[in-house]
């Protein structure tokens, strides 16, 4: 598994949140939750424009073995989508944590990020899940 | 749990294992997109050490099998194999199976992972009649090595007493040495043979073939290739609710001798005579993915059946699935996927066939 980066936090749902220097926010899923998905094979992106609310299904992930649904950690607008993604899902499972991005929102409720994990919490979970 | 030989082996090779019928197996060694690949490409090769295998003795072994089967083992010349269906008295599938004939007084049985406890207990309950002994081989493991280059891939390192007679095998066709089978069979729609051999000769055959560049691929890559073949996975694609006849198995039936009273014959004549459901192909055009368990619909929206199994097809880039579907006769149907209907075409199976 490639190392987690440590400015990023985490949810107990395999999501990553990594805040920008404008104060968007960038979403994607965790390296360790491509590989439990294995093979990904469609995306099904949310709209730029789409207003989003915490734990509101927003993107369909569907690999060979499996669809799973992603519901976003933060509320807001969308603001960006990595339409790559339709084209190439395979990004995701190459680069998790970077080409991999899913997409973007302009928050509009600060107190969400209060309810990540910290990368050492993320860590422990999943050593705990491995064993 | 339980785990095959070649275990140390999948994980050193990076191999994520998963509970696959009681044993942990390789699912994928980092894609199992690129493994399917490989192997109708070039090659691969897959651990399937978690088989059942009993060999037959005794000099009633084809009186037994020919009651025991759907298929008929009289058609067989020596060293060739058959795949077959194993009926209950309903007709129900209690497994698919391969039945490799070497002598009238020798057979072996190559039966599903999951069905292990249940195959063994019926097969020494029906052949408490025959003069047959039943033994099942935990001392073997089985690898698979698949795809157009795969004879080239295997040859050197067969037991050089083999080789003349392997390369030449016919499919379905076998040859036994000492300790070591090799048979030209497998589930994956491609040339290739399936090894039969003892662990410590696997675990070298194994780590031969990987430095000599042969991928090693899991089982969600063993899946892709056999739907793509257009092949059963039982447990999914039949059970004992269901007789070949609905499972796309029609032509594992030996009808003739009309005489031969195989277990499962009367209540198969019976369906035969009745109206009944049939095994389709559907190929998805749009995004997503066609998967067991998804709902089936004719055009006017009345339902058809359900989706035995499905997935991504990796050659043909679409999801692809096989449905069992009340008798029907149109070029498209309806599926019910995350809630709405999708329009599925419905194709001739096999969905690939092998280039020669």
């Amino acid at each position: 598994m490639s190392d987690l980066p440590a400015d990023y936090k985490y949810t107990k749902t395999h999501e990553w949140v990594r805040v920008e220097e404008d104060g968007t926010i960038t979403i994607g899923i965790t390296d360790h939750a491509q590989g439990l998905l294995g093979d990904l094979v469609y995306v099904r992106l949310p709209e730029v424009g789409q207003i989003i609310d915490t734990q509101e299904e927003c993107v369909v992930l569907e690999s060979v073995k499996t669809a799973e649904e992603v519901y976003s950690p933060i509320s807001g607008e969308v603001v960006a989508i990595n339409e790559v993604l339709e084209e190439e899902p395979e990004l995701i499972n190459q680069g998790a944590f970077e080409q991999g991005w899913i997409y973007k929102v302009q928050p509009s409720n600060d107190a969400d990020m209060d309810e990540l994990l910290s990368v050492e919490d993320y860590q422990a979970m999943i050593e705990q899940e491995d064993d | 749990m339980q785990k095959t030989a070649l275990y140390d082996l999948h994980k050193a090779m990076n191999g994520k294992m998963l509970d696959f019928s009681g044993w942990l197996m390789p699912i994928n060694y980092g894609s199992q997109i690129k493994e399917h690949k490989a192997v109708r490409k070039h090659h691969g090769m897959f651990d399937v050490s978690h088989m059942t295998i009993i060999d037959l003795h005794g000099r009633q072994c084809e009186d037994f099998l020919r009651y025991l089967l759907a298929n008929d083992v009289a058609k067989l010349v020596a060293n060739q194999a058959l795949y077959s269906c194993m009926l209950n008295e309903n007709a129900g599938v209690i497994d698919d199976l391969i039945a490799y004939f070497f002598s009238p007084d020798f057979y072996r049985l190559v039966l599903n992972a999951g069905t292990r406890e249940k195959d063994f207990a019926w097969i020494q309950q029906q052949a408490i009649n025959y003069k047959v002994e039943v033994i099942e081989r935990q001392d073997l493991s089985m690898i698979a090595v698949q795809g157009p280059q795969a004879s080239a891939a295997v040859m050197p390192f067969l037991p050089q007493s083999l080789r003349t007679v392997a390369k030449e095998l016919k499919t379905f066709h076998s040859v036994m040495g000492e300790d070591c089978l090799v048979a030209r069979t497998g589930y994956t729609g491609e040339d290739g043979f399936e090894i039969i051999l003892p662990h410590k000769q696997a675990l070298r055959l194994w780590q031969q073939l990987a430095d000599a560049g042969v991928s090693p691929c899991g089982l969600g890559a063993r899946d892709t290739l056999r739907l793509e073949a257009g092949m059963n996975l039982y447990g999914l694609d039949m059970d004992e609710t269901v007789t070949p006849l609905e499972s796309g198995l029609t032509w594992t039936v030996a009808w003739q001798p009309d005489d031969r009273a195989f277990i499962g014959r009367q209540a198969l004549m019976a369906k035969k005579q009745s109206r009944y459901a049939k095994r389709y192909g559907l190929l998805f055009e749009g995004k997503g993915v066609l998967r067991h368990g998804q709902k089936v619909y004719d055009n006017n929206d009345n339902f058809l059946g359900m989706i035995s199994s499905g997935s991504f097809s990796p050659s043909l880039g679409q999801s692809i699935a096989f449905a069992r579907l009340s008798d029907y006769d149109q070029g498209s149907c309806q599926v019910e996927m995350r809630g709405k209907l999708q329009p599925v075409s419905i194709v001739k199976l096999p969905f690939i066939t092998k280039r020669d």
